[in-house]
Order: C-alpha cells, then sequence, then structure tokens
C-alpha cells in the first residue's frame, strides 16, 4: 500500500511563512535575516512569500477600517497555506492576530478565514518560546543590555517573560532594567508624527530611563519603537545603541546597531 | 466651559512649555500608579471583582430606564423630589430655580463633574447668589477662576505658592505676612473660611457617585468630609447627578466602591463615604428640609445601544488619567474640556460632538496602560478607535494624513508596485545620510525630525536582498 504522510519515523518540519513587515523591510533587513535563522534553529521551514506589504494597522488606526481590510486581504492570500505565520514585531503581530478577526467579524466569507490564520499568527519571541519551546543554539553575545518593553506585544500579546528567558541564555550578556520599561515610548505609528511634542516628551522619559539603566544597548522587539528611540538617542548625542531583539539573540554583531556606538565615554 | 479641544495642539504646547505644570504632573505620576498597585496587590480578588462590577453596570445600562424609575419612586417615597434634565440648559434652569425658590443667598457645593459639564458655576457666578466650593481643590480654582485640570484633583496644576498667592488676595482682613507655605496652614484658614459658608448656606449642591435604586439614596465619596457637611447644614440639599451613575442595590455600590479608591488614589476606601436619603425625618438629629436630586442626561441616552455604551460605566475613578502617558506630559487642560486622559477623549466627542474634538481620541499611541487599569474594564481603545472611524468618515482627519493614507494604501495593495518604490526610498534614504547613518531632516515627515534623526536604513530592502538569495 503507498504510504501517504511523511516516511516513517521523521516528523515534517513546520512551515513558516516571515511577515516581516514593512519597517523591517525598509529600515533593518538584518531583523529578518536574523528571525529566518533562528527559526531555521528551532526546526522551521521558513518561506518568505514575495507579495506581502503591510499589516494594515496604519490605516485601521487612522480609522478607515475598509483600506484596512483591502491590505488585510492581501496578507490573508500570500500566508493562509503556511502552518504559522511569525511577525518579528507585537505590533503587527498584534494586528494580525488580535484586531483581524474583529476587523472580519462581519464578513462570512472572509472572517472565518481570518480567524483560522489569526490563530497561527504570532510575535517571534512568542512564538519560539510559548509555541515552539525552542532550544536555541546558544550565542555569544557579550555587553550591557537593557530591554525596553514594547506596548502592543506587552498588552495584546502578553510579551514580557519570553525575550528576557531567552536572552538569559545568551552568554556573556547581562540585562540591566531600566525604571518603567513597560511605559510607552511616545512612537504610536502616526502618533509621532501628528503629535510630535508630546511624542518627544515621552521619548525623552524613555532615552532617560534607559541611559539609567546601565545597560549600553537597548533592546525590544519592534522596530518602530527603536527607530524612535534611536531617532532621539542620536539627536541628543547619546552613545545608547540601539537592535532589535532577534538581532541579539542570534547573535548578529557584524553590522553596526540602529543608531550609537554602545561605548560610553 | 469654553470647548478648546481643537486646539489640543497648541494647548499641549504650551503645557509642554511650563515648567510648573511640569513638575506637578510628575509628581501625579509618582504618586497614584505606585499607590494603586500595592492596595491591588493586597487584594486577591481585585480582577475578580472587576469583572463584577463590569457585569453589574452591564446589567444596569441594559436595562436603565427600569432603575431610573424605581430609584424615582424611592426618592418620592423618603420625601425628596427628582427633576428630570435632558440637557445643560435644563439642569441649569431647574437647579437655579430651586436656588431661587429656597431664597439662596449662599449656595455652598461639594466636588462634581456633571455640575461642572452643565455649566452651573457660570450661571451661580452670573446671579446674586454666592457659590463657595468646600472641596479643597476646587475652592482653590474657582478663587483662580480655572477650570479644573484633574477629574478627582482638580487643581493638582496649582503650586503651594499660588495657593497662598490666591489665599492672600482672596482672603481680605487677615495678616498679609501670615504663613502660608505649608499644606496645614493652607488648610485651616481654608476650614475657617468654609466653616462660615456651611452655617450660612441656605442650599448645599453634591454630585453622585451612586445612585441606589432600591433605596432612593445618593452615595457621595470624599477625603475630606466636606461632602457631608454640604448636604446636612444647608436647608435644601441638591443632589445633581448624570444617568448612569445608578446602580440597582447597596451592595452593588458597595462591590463597586471596593474598587473606586483602590484605582483612584490608592486607598482602601475614601475617608468619607456619606450616603443620603431624602430630607431630615422627625427623629433624625441633623439634615436639610428639602432634598432634590438632578438627574442629568446631556447626551448620554443617546450613546445606549451603540458603541460607546461601555463608557458608561465609568465611575470616574481617575485611574486611565493617572497612568496616560500622553495626560502625565500635557495635563488636563490642554485636552479643552471637562474631562481629560483617555476617558475623556472618549466621553467628550460622545457628548459634544466629534468635529471638535477630533484631536482627543487621536492624541493616543494605544498604549493600552489605560485599559489595563481601568476598573470597569471600559475598552478605551477601541472606543477611541470608533471615534477615529467616525472622524474619518466625517472628513476631521486633517489632509495631509488623509492624503497619506491613501498613498501608502494604494502600494500595500500592489506588492510589486511597494517592492520597486521601497527599493528606490531606501536608496535615496541611503544617499541622504551617507556616511552619517542618520537623516537631520526630511520633508513630510518634519513631526519626526523635529525632535529626532531618522536612523539611515541598513541598505537594500528585505524583499530583495532575501531574492537574490541572501540569508
Ligand atoms: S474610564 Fe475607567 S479608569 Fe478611566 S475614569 Fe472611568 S472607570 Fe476610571
Amino acid at each position: 500500500m503507498k504510504q501517504i504522510g511523511p516516511e516513517p519515523g521523521t516528523v515534517p518540519p513546520i512551515r513558516v511563512g516571515l511577515f516581516v513587515t514593512c519597517l523591517v523591510d525598509f529600515f533593518r533587513p538584518s531583523v529578518g535575516f536574523a528571525t529566518i535563522k533562528l527559526l531555521e534553529q528551532a526546526g522551521c521551514k521558513v518561506e518568505v512569500p514575495e507579495i506581502q506589504t503591510c499589516c494594515g494597522q496604519p490605516a485601521y488606526n487612522s480609522g478607515d477600517p475598509a483600506t484596512a481590510r483591502a491590505v488585510v486581504l492581501a496578507w490573508l492570500d500570500a500566508f493562509q497555506d503556511f502552518d504559522h505565520v511569525v511577525v518579528p514585531s507585537g505590533s503587527c503581530g498584534g494586528m494580525l492576530s488580535h484586531h483581524v478577526p474583529e476587523l472580519f467579524a462581519d464578513d462570512p466569507v472572509n472572517g472565518p478565514r481570518a480567524k483560522r490564520l489569526s490563530e497561527r499568527t504570532h510575535e517571534l519571541t512568542e512564538f519560539l518560546v510559548d509555541v515552539l519551546r525552542a532550544d536555541l543554539v546558544p550565542v555569544h553575545r557579550g555587553g550591557a543590555v537593557t530591554y525596553h518593553d514594547s506596548c502592543a506585544g506587552l498588552r495584546e500579546l502578553g510579551v514580557k517573560q519570553q525575550p528576557r528567558g531567552l536572552l538569559a541564555k545568551v552568554r556573556g550578556l547581562e540585562l540591566h532594567e531600566m525604571a518603567e520599561p513597560e511605559v510607552c515610548c511616545g512612537f504610536g505609528g502616526t502618533f509621532c508624527v501628528k503629535y510630535s511634542d508630546i511624542s518627544n516628551a515621552m521619548v525623552t522619559n524613555k532615552i532617560r530611563d534607559a541611559e539609567a539603566s546601565g545597560g549600553d544597548t537597548v533592546l525590544a522587539g519592534d522596530l518602530g519603537c527603536l527607530l524612535n528611540m534611536a531617532g532621539k538617542a542620536s539627536r541628543e548625542g547619546s552613545p545608547l545603541a540601539f537592535r532589535h531583539v532577534a538581532e541579539a539573540l542570534a547573535g548578529v554583531d557584524d553590522i553596526p546597531p540602529i543608531a550609537g556606538t554602545g561605548v560610553r565615554q | 466651559m469654553n470647548h478648546t479641544s481643537d486646539r489640543f495642539i497648541d494647548n499641549s504646547r504650551a503645557a509642554l512649555a511650563n515648567p510648573v505644570l511640569q513638575a506637578a504632573l510628575a509628581n501625579l505620576k509618582r504618586g497614584f500608579p505606585i499607590n494603586r498597585a500595592e492596595v491591588v496587590a493586597d487584594l486577591p480578588e481585585f480582577e475578580e471583582l472587576r469583572n463584577v462590577a463590569r457585569d453589574i453596570k452591564d446589567h444596569t445600562l441594559d436595562h436603565l430606564d427600569v432603575y431610573l424609575e424605581i430609584y424615582e419612586r424611592n426618592v418620592r417615597a423618603s420625601g425628596g423630589k427628582v427633576h428630570w434634565a435632558r440637557n445643560a440648559k435644563e439642569a441649569r434652569d431647574t437647579i437655579m430655580r430651586i436656588c431661587r425658590d429656597a431664597g439662596a443667598r449662599t449656595v455652598t457645593k461639594g466636588k462634581s463633574m456633571v455640575v461642572e459639564e452643565i455649566g452651573l458655576n457660570e450661571a451661580l457666578d452670573a446671579s446674586e447668589i454666592r457659590r463657595v466650593e468646600t472641596d479643597l481643590g476646587e475652592y482653590i480654582i474657582q478663587l483662580r477662576d480655572e477650570p479644573p485640570s484633574h477629574i478627582i484633583v482638580p487643581a493638582v496644576h496649582v503650586t503651594k505658592e499660588e495657593i497662598g498667592d490666591a489665599f492672600r488676595e482672596a482672603h481680605e482682613g487677615l495678616d498679609p505676612t501670615r504663613a502660608l507655605s505649608e499644606p496645614a496652614d493652607i488648610t485651616a484658614e481654608a476650614r475657617t473660611r468654609l466653616r462660615e459658608a456651611y452655617f450660612s448656606a441656605e442650599v448645599g449642591i453634591t454630585g453622585a457617585n451612586f445612585l441606589v435604586a432600591e433605596s432612593g439614596s445618593s452615595i457621595i465619596v470624599t477625603n475630606e468630609g466636606n461632602g457631608d457637611l454640604t448636604q446636612t447644614l444647608a436647608r435644601t440639599h441638591v443632589v445633581v447627578a448624570s444617568l448612569e451613575k445608578i446602580v440597582p442595590t447597596m451592595e452593588d455600590a458597595f462591590a463597586i466602591l471596593r474598587l473606586l479608591a483602590r484605582s483612584s488614589t490608592g486607598q482602601e476606601f475614601s475617608v468619607y463615604t456619606s450616603v443620603s436619603n431624602g430630607p431630615k425625618r422627625s427623629d433624625d438629629l441633623d439634615g436639610p428640609k428639602a432634598y432634590h436630586v438632578v438627574l442629568v442626561d446631556n447626551g448620554r441616552s443617546s450613546m445606549l445601544g451603540t458603541n460607546q455604551q461601555d463608557m458608561l460605566r465609568c465611575i470616574q475613578c481617575a485611574a486611565c488619567i493617572n497612568h496616560c502617558p500622553v495626560y502625565s506630559a500635557v495635563g488636563g487642560h490642554a485636552y479643552g474640556w471637562i474631562y481629560p486622559g483617555p476617558m475623556g477623549a472618549v466621553l467628550t466627542p460622545s457628548l459634544t460632538n466629534i468635529a471638535a474634538s477630533a484631536h482627543l481620541p487621536n492624541a493616543s499611541t494605544f498604549c493600552g496602560q489605560c485599559e489595563q487599569v481601568c476598573p470597569m474594564k471600559i475598552p478605551l481603545i477601541k472606543m477611541m478607535r470608533h471615534h477615529r472611524n467616525s472622524a474619518h468618515q466625517q472628513g476631521h482627519g486633517g489632509k495631509v494624513s488623509k492624503f497619506a493614507l491613501f498613498f501608502w494604501s494604494y502600494f500595500a495593495g500592489r506588492p510589486a508596485l511597494y517592492r520597486t518604490l521601497t527599493g528606490i526610498g531606501v536608496g535615496v534614504l541611503a544617499a541622504l545620510a551617507i556616511g552619517r547613518g542618520r537623516l537631520k531632516s526630511l520633508p513630510l515627515v518634519g513631526g519626526w525630525t523635529a525632535n529626532r534623526d531618522l536612523p539611515a536604513p541598513e541598505g537594500g530592502t528585505f524583499l530583495t536582498r532575501y531574492r537574490r538569495g541572501e540569508r
């Protein structure tokens, strides 16, 4: 009889579609490559659909759900055949896993489809720890870091211990918690441009807390927050360096940090 | 009160540039949230209580007419009178008529946000009646002729020195060189002034934290005891309350009270919880001769059955305000109407109009701290997003952002074009930033580069590099 399914004794690898996010695509491709590396180490087969663009959040949060739906439909088409979708961002991850079902709540055709895919969509560290319970290849990445909890990852997805647990296994890395790591950095998507002065007050506090933490490099799971904080630190002449948590976990050190040197004078 | 929410951006700039306000806001941030965290940690059933409280209010709102009628019957049975006011003007007119009928020359007033909302202060001040605020914070801003900047600490923006100045100016006949630098001096002097007012007032006006349907009671909580004195010493007591203050039973009120002070100031309970029930009965030791309740709708009934109904669960504890990084950057006056912070960003557009207040629900990063602490589990972000939807539909989103959104969605829906464009974009930014790794200014995102650099892209888009085989 013909064997159906995998060869006896083998388990097919989990097929993961990487949704890289528009900010990583544009500003920081290394985060995408680091994510692939981590997922492959954890035994996944990673594919990157070419027709991906954005998660639709800019429209969704600007009060334009119709446009958001159009963008999310493209995501559904591109990713529906994967076992899981992984996103190196709590904000885009939250949009796709939490808000998308609501966005299609009244759509009998796409609603169930969207819900099914949303349930299989995860932020990177949450996926590695909670879904895969992965043991990563231990890397060495010396230095003192501090970790900023990005809002959507923290409060929509409960991402808090996962990145810290993974970072604890990186050899030579010391985590110095800053005061109020859970307070918003002031990014907020279009907020930081529309309400620039308020955003500035918020990010100023954040940089002050990060500098006082004793960490030289600020890690976070969202590029939006990182660009905001790095941009502010750079304007202020702060030596703080900024990296996505995926870079730290994958041991990326051949490209410079997002800003700063990480070396205090 | 003037509605200046449409000038939110200018208001907030002024607030950010005001060092006195900034110091006050920093203190506020260090105070209440820390106390709250401690008392919440001490109450294992806090989370469970939140669900109970939410369910009580949801049930009540679904049967609001029934409970309001039961309440009215019970107030009448205890000798009081209920007046229904559809809007601010009806409420004002009713209260002014009650005051005049009572021959009022002096009116004492406890703290009440709905009284601010209906503009009663302005009406009283324009009349021959003397208004005396009995909550210390309210008293201070009355002397300074300002609106409150916070719903539970209305004078949070005023320094001790400014209070001393206001007292010296207002309280004539005292030694102008007297000490007024310590809180004790300030409260002692205010107490002397207020005592005179309590005994001379013909009418005492209070708000209500709860109206209890089963007994016709109204409940207020204070830390100064001014509510008791306001409502028992005057001949006439007027309770002013918005419709959603109603709960079915005393037990319901006390379940929610267990959340209120904890969420608000981080106390287990407020110092005074005062219940009033109609006028003085023959065997009561004290109490007013006449008892009126003015029930204010002013836009609330039209929130019922809509996506804004959940906001009517609000018990005005201010936890969302105390934990809001936007409020803590700009303070309450920037919001331009009675209610600031996240609760104001939801309530103000509902009670006024979205055209004038579109900034409020937009000026949020949706960080979610407000929802996390709201004892009534109000989905504040979702509700702000509903307001953003209406603002967008009605064209109050701003031309630039509308254009940007259109532009973005055009490309986001066309992956090939998107890839080409982002590829060009990365090249252009990289060229502009060459050798420096950052951009100091950039057209269209001036809001960004006014205060921060834009880190330069690493080089090449991910999708292009991936397609070229890089791993
Ligand atoms: S919205 Fe919630 S947290 Fe804010 S004042 Fe109302 S009950 Fe309190």
